[in-house]
């Protein structure tokens, strides 16, 4: 018996062959035209995703929608700067991210956090309260630390992710993939910010509020079961503008900009200021820094 | 006969012993079904509305499966608890029951999985993780080394045992020289697929109550007690419904093996709360929701209390030599250990590291009724599995069921071949 087990194993058969070769044929054809990562899609199959979707949101919310491809511009590391001697607690931030991101309305996703913490105890998190809602801002005795992704130059969160269906881009933007992320929620679980939010049911975005400038790693509509989270505005910080929380901030407390450009208003705050980082000591070196501008 | 030919006898053969039952046989299938098409409804509404119907958020992104995930890959390790002096000390009465062990670490693993899979929120693309048409994140993702490790280790496992019982089945030996590499690999994989798993959260700075060193170690104490406690169950039972043969020294033995991971365990255990409350940093916070809950939050404070009581109440009924050698006394030890280490891992474990959040907010995470209800289906589906491989490997073991047997089914009183035992 062992001899015809062995003839058996050495001999391929015709059937054989062809059942491996067609196997292996059909896995070429859905690793080359099946879905992809967006991390590495060809520049033409990127452009046909884009005008799938287009399509698809224009049937979905009946509105011209424009997904925009724009790259990483060369010689551009981005940067944020937050004055915490300005903020005074208002949360417009919290209102025009979701404006112009396309969170769900219900159930309530944001991107930003805002802590109202006590001047007595500085910095604290175990004290801090998300959900203050005064009469009037600021409050006494407090003052207030938004947060959000810090968009980290060594972040936890893409390190964990399974699929890679996250991670840095040239610019320095923290990205994820929404057609890709199977949402396990480790990056949830690895990231010391709270900034990455889960959408637990399938968001609801009433079709007069989207927003129709979209760029395919940012603000496009997600679906439920997946991950997401701020990425610097990038439909717009790509094209020449400034954070929608930048510019809507009223006390001026924002700042953004390239870090790389020795001109620029983040680079004289870096280098003249007094910068904090959050949980400097996770060695997670955000590009997000906080500061006393007065 | 080929291989194949043989090979579908056994599959045929192993058909209609489980196909074949007592009342109680039945009875118990039944209640696995009914908790299994419990949990499949239950799940069909996850699907169709999102996680959204379990107790998660944001603030607590993991819960009851992930604890129940963690507490399983700790009963698959149990295996090797077995295999370990069985091997490598050649103790004889252990020797016969380690394929029992292995039939657990392969349904143990199938519940992992499927706990993994009932977690996530996009089960339809977990082939994205897949190569060659998906990408693994490979090697920097922990989660994707676990998976490639509870895989092999699922392999493995798996492997051994059907070609033990495939053997037997068919009147022969199994292979030395397939068999004991591959028992030799699942001892270091056993103590692999639990220290992977632990450093999955181990790995996360964001979360200091899991981002100590002793995580992986009291990870494999605990296992070593909550896998060999089940064991012990299914071990008497057998005994009692059928006429396999285990001496009452090996129960004995593994019951001492026991009481030793026990104390390693609860060592661990107060050597991380000492460390804790004693430099008493920001980082108490999660041992102090766990074991004191925080202002007024103390959800999960009975949860601890009792954990440490059953564990040690265990560890007391099984150092004391007549406390061990008494079945009553044996049996309490066995179900302390199993519910001590299960509430350990299952409310204690995953809970308490996301509570508070990373900006200090409580949101008391509890499991809700679609969470019991799917985490009951997938320990329903673990024990069907166990009970069919059982059903198999029992009568083959014996000698009850082989292939002489079955093509000469009215010659029941002809000279046997003789019974091979699980392993030689």
């Amino acid at each position: 018996m062992a001899n015809e087990h062995d003839a058996r194993d050495t001999a391929v058969s015709r059937r054989q062959f062809a059942s491996v070769a067609a196997a292996a044929a059909a896995g070429f054809l859905l690793t080359a035209c099946g879905p992809r990562r967006l991390h590495e899609i060809p520049p033409d199959r990127l452009r046909k995703a884009i005008g799938d979707w287009e399509r698809e949101y224009k049937e979905k919310y009946g509105r011209d929608v424009r997904v925009s491809d724009a790259g990483p511009m060369p010689g551009v590391l981005f940067a944020y700067a937050l004055d915490l001697s300005r903020c005074n607690g208002n949360r417009r931030c919290v209102e025009a991210c979701v404006a112009e991101n396309n969170q769900s309305r219900e159930p309530q996703v944001q991107w930003i956090r805002v802590l109202s913490m006590n001047k007595d105890k500085g910095i604290d998190f175990s004290d801090a309260d998300p959900y203050y809602a005064p009469a009037e801002v600021p409050e006494p005795g407090r003052f207030y630390v938004p947060t959000a992704c810090q968009h980290c130059r060594n972040p936890p969160c893409t390190k964990v992710c399974p699929t890679g269906a996250t991670w840095t881009e040239k610019d320095g933007i923290v990205v994820i993939d929404y057609d890709w992320c199977i949402g396990c929620r480790c990056c949830m679980a690895a990231c010391p910010y709270g900034a990455r939010h889960f959408n637990w049911t399938a968001p609801k975005l009433p079709a007069e509020q989207v927003n129709t400038n979209m760029h395919y790693l940012g603000n496009r509509p997600r679906p439920r079961g997946v991950v997401e989270k701020c990425t610097w505005c990038i439909q717009r910080t790509r094209a020449g503008r400034y954070p929608a929380c930048v510019e809507v901030c009223p006390t001026g407390a924002r700042k953004f900009g390239n870090m790389l450009d020795p001109d620029s208003e983040i680079r004289y705050i870096l280098e003249n200021k007094r910068v904090l980082l959050l949980k400097e000591e996770l060695n997670t070196m955000p590009k997000f820094f906080y500061f006393y501008g007065t | 006969m080929s291989s194949v030919g043989l090979f579908t006898r056994f599959v045929i053969g192993s058909g209609r012993v489980v196909s074949r039952g007592g009342r109680m046989y039945w009875t118990w299938i039944a209640l696995l079904l009914v908790l299994i098409a419990s949990g499949i409804t239950a799940y069909t509404g996850q699907i169709t509305v999102g996680l959204g119907v379990t107790a998660m958020r944001d603030q607590v992104s993991w819960g009851f499966y992930i604890g129940n995930f963690t507490f399983l890959v700790g009963v698959a390790a149990a295996a090797v608890v077995l295999v370990i002096p069985a091997y490598v000390y050649d103790w004889e009465p252990i020797r016969e029951i380690v394929i029992f062990g292995e039939l657990l670490a392969v349904s143990a693993i199938t519940m992992c999985l499927l706990f993994v899979t009932v977690d996530v929120g996009r089960p339809d693309r977990l082939w994205h993780m897949m190569p060659p048409f998906g990408h693994i994140n490979f090697p920097r993702s922990i989660l994707a080394w676990d998976m490639v490790v509870l895989n092999l280790y699922f392999a493995v496992n798996f492997i051994v045992v059907t070609h033990i019982l495939f053997r037997a089945f068919t009147g022969r030996h199994y292979q030395k020289k397939l068999v004991v590499p591959l028992v030799l690999l699942s001892i270091p994989m056993a103590i692999g697929i639990h220290t992977v798993t632990a450093f999955l959260y181990n790995g996360l700075a964001a979360r200091p109550y899991w981002n100590s060193s002793i995580l992986a170690p009291q990870f494999l104490a605990s296992a070593f007690c909550s896998g060999p406690a089940i064991l012990l169950f299914v071990l008497q039972l057998l005994r009692r419904v059928t006429t396999f043969q285990i001496r009452d020294e090996a129960i004995w033995k593994i019951a001492e093996l026991m009481a030793y991971a026990m104390f390693v365990n609860l060592f661990l255990h107060g050597a991380e709360a000492f460390k804790e409350y004693y430099s008493n940093t920001e980082h108490l916070l999660y041992t102090r929701y766990w074991f004191q809950g925080i202002d007024g939050h103390r959800t999960l404070v009975p949860f601890a209390w009792s954990a440490v009581s059953l564990n040690a109440l265990a560890l007391v009924l099984f150092i004391v030599p007549r406390t061990r050698t008494n079945w009553v006394t044996l049996n309490i030890g066995c179900f302390a250990t199993y519910a001590g280490c299960y509430i350990e891992k299952g409310m204690g474990l995953i809970i308490p590291g996301l509570t508070p959040d990373t900006l200090g907010e409580i949101y008391e995470y509890y499991p809700t009724v679609t969470e019991l209800r799917v985490a009951a289906g997938v320990f329903a589906v673990g024990f069907l599995v166990f009970t069919l491989m059982l059903k198999v490997a029992v009568p083959i073991v014996l000698g009850e069921l082989t292939l002489r047997r079955m093509t000469s089914p009215v010659d029941s009183d002809a000279p046997e071949l003789p019974a091979p035992a699980a392993a030689h």
